[in-house]
């Protein structure tokens, strides 16, 4: 079954989900395609030919790719996808953007988050934010799928560099234009990729205090999260929420430091491989999902565990 | 200008789902509903750029059941001005949603689209780009940020990295992400003006198009049970535990 990827980059570098991307690829085709497409990305190409087992790179590059709007992607695709049976995006804010408005303009349907690969034509994807896995068969020739990166092994072999064929772009005229990016300047990992995961909830009484888990996190090298009740309480911003409404996260550690523990921020969570809680009610629902649970006052606890690993480190 | 919002009926966001047992979905019966919280967002964007003076009429569209006209009650007591409901009783595709969408903008001559960005129970965050592509419209997805003037909508998204902002010349599509607002509550006067305004219920047949299916939903599953772990009770356990037992430090 032949199989396309869209690579994830920033004109630079690849984003680490295409190497999970490409792994779920391979299970149904061991030497797959993918399609760089941007401005300046002759790196990302290289960098992309040389993932094991891919059988070739098509490379687009022009300076009307460079921010990557859908409707420029989503034309290019198009037309690029009539020998592939199925043409797959990693299931983040980038693939989630772009390959419904492909799947609409192939007249097909496109599933989302797709967590295991049954046959080519059957998957499962998690539903209702984790709390029910729905198996699916696509009934369309082409398959057009956005893939959970948590759900599958990053590919990090590498090969000596596959064919790079170079395809010309055509010059889409649209009525998007780009304004400007404001990405977050922070060191720390984003929610979506981190290994650790540090989040705080009302426990932690105020924004200043707050502090307390960005110190934690940076000592773990971690990224930040957040309760809803910690966001509605103003103590950080709504794009550190982590729950059903949040960002939907699964990463190998998570610590949850004064959160209770509600329906809505579990769903968000409980695919996490390891779960931690740190809170002073030993009866809080999280305890029912945490691995390791340290029942008492975050305040004493936290600063200890941020001197044990600086020591450590 | 029109503006056209997208209203799903959902579980209401604070239940428990249950999974039924022979496996065909999850339980809806005497179950609390409501209007997605994302679409609740989209439509209080439009009314808000309704009370500034930038656009004429909201129309709140639902697609479903007859139980969608309560979702739309709602959203007429919220502040839209008129709603649609295309009546269908089986469950339909992304696609096939945003084909039937796709008929009612054109019908409403609507220059603006703004719905959630997904809904909270398929997940699928997939509904907006596609009709944005079916009608060749620009599309703003997981939008925080929104700015009409003139002829066109500054949209700033939240993406992975953190924001981008985007112009889109209308007509286009914007799908609304958490951050853009905090939906009002429906005030009681307003409940019971909402009882007079128009809902018309429109047949799915009546709209002529030839919609097929495209997936075909085998089983819903519950997820694997995470049970309760241990208690450890220091600092040092804690940690003795993540780097040797967990082995994740």
């Amino acid at each position: 079954m032949s199989t396309l990827v869209i690579v994830e980059h920033d004109n630079h570098h690849i984003h680490p989900a295409t190497l999970n991307t490409v792994a779920a690829a391979m299970q149904l085709d061991s030497s797959p395609d993918l399609l760089v497409i941007g401005s300046g990305t002759l790196g990302v190409a290289e960098q992309a030919a040389a993932i094991a087992g891919v059988n070739k790179v098509l490379h687009i590059d022009a300076p009307c790719f460079e921010h990557q709007l859908a409707e420029n992607l989503a034309t290019v695709i198009v037309s690029l996808a009539s020998p592939y049976s199925t043409l797959m995006a990693p299931s983040s804010t980038f693939g989630k953007n772009l390959m419904p408005r492909v799947a609409a303009m192939l007249d097909v349907a496109q599933l989302s988050d797709v967590s295991r690969i049954i046959s080519p034509d059957v998957f499962e994807h998690p539903i209702y934010a984790g709390n029910a896995i729905e198996t699916i068969k696509m009934l369309d020739a082409k398959k057009i799928l956005t893939i959970r990166s948590t759900a599958f092994k990053a590919v990090t072999d590498k090969q000596d560099t596959c064919q790079i064929e170079r395809v010309e772009a055509l010059n889409t005229d649209s009525k998007t234009q780009f304004v400007r990016q404001e990405l977050s300047k922070s060191e720390r990992p984003e929610l979506g990729s981190a290994k650790i995961i540090v989040s705080g909830g009302r426990g932690l009484q105020n924004a200043e205090k707050f502090k307390l888990i960005e110190d934690l996190a940076d000592v773990l090298g971690a990224a930040v999260g957040a309760s809803r009740a910690a966001v509605d309480a103003g103590f950080v911003p709504n794009d550190y929420q982590v729950g059903q409404t949040g960002k939907v996260v699964a990463p190998d550690l998570y610590l949850a430091v004064g959160i209770s523990g509600a329906v809505q921020h579990l769903a968000g969570m409980k695919d996490s491989k390891v779960i931690v809680a740190i809170n002073k009610d030993p009866d809080a629902p999280v305890f029912q999902v945490a691995d390791y649970g340290l029942v008492g006052d975050l305040f004493e606890i936290v600063p200890q565990l941020i001197e044990q690993l600086r020591k450590k480190s | 200008m029109k503006i056209l919002v997208a209203v799903k009926r959902v579980i209401d966001p604070y239940v428990k789902i249950r999974v039924k047992t022979d496996q065909t979905g999850v339980e809806t019966q005497n179950v609390k509903m409501s209007m997605n919280p994302f679409d609740e967002i989209a439509l209080e964007a439009a009314i808000r750029l309704r009370e500034q003076g930038q656009a004429a009429e909201i129309i709140a569209v639902s697609i479903g059941s007859d139980a969608c006209q309560e979702t739309l009650r709602h959203g007429l007591a919220l502040g839209a001005d008129r709603a649609i409901l295309v009546s269908c009783d089986t469950s339909l595709c992304s696609l096939n949603i945003a084909k039937i969408l796709q008929q009612l903008v054109k019908q409403e001559d609507a220059q603006l689209v703004l719905m959630g960005k997904q809904s909270i129970d398929g997940d699928n965050n997939q509904t907006p780009q596609m009709l944005a592509a079916l009608l060749n419209w620009p599309q703003a997805t997981f939008a925080s940020e929104l700015l009409l003037e003139n002829n066109s909508v500054q949209v700033t998204r939240e993406i992975d990295g953190g924001l981008e902002t985007l112009a889109l010349t209308l007509p286009a599509v914007v799908s609304t992400d958490l951050r853009l607002n905090e939906p009002r509550y429906a005030s009681l006067p307003n409940i019971m003006k909402a009882k007079r305004k128009p809902l018309d219920i429109i047949p799915l047949d009546s709209l002529g198009l030839s919609l097929k299916d495209h997936i075909e939903r085998i089983s819903v599953t519950a997820p694997p049970v995470r049970s309760a772990g241990i208690k450890v009770d220091s600092v040092d356990a804690l940690l003795d535990k993540l780097r040797n037992e967990a082995k994740v430090l």
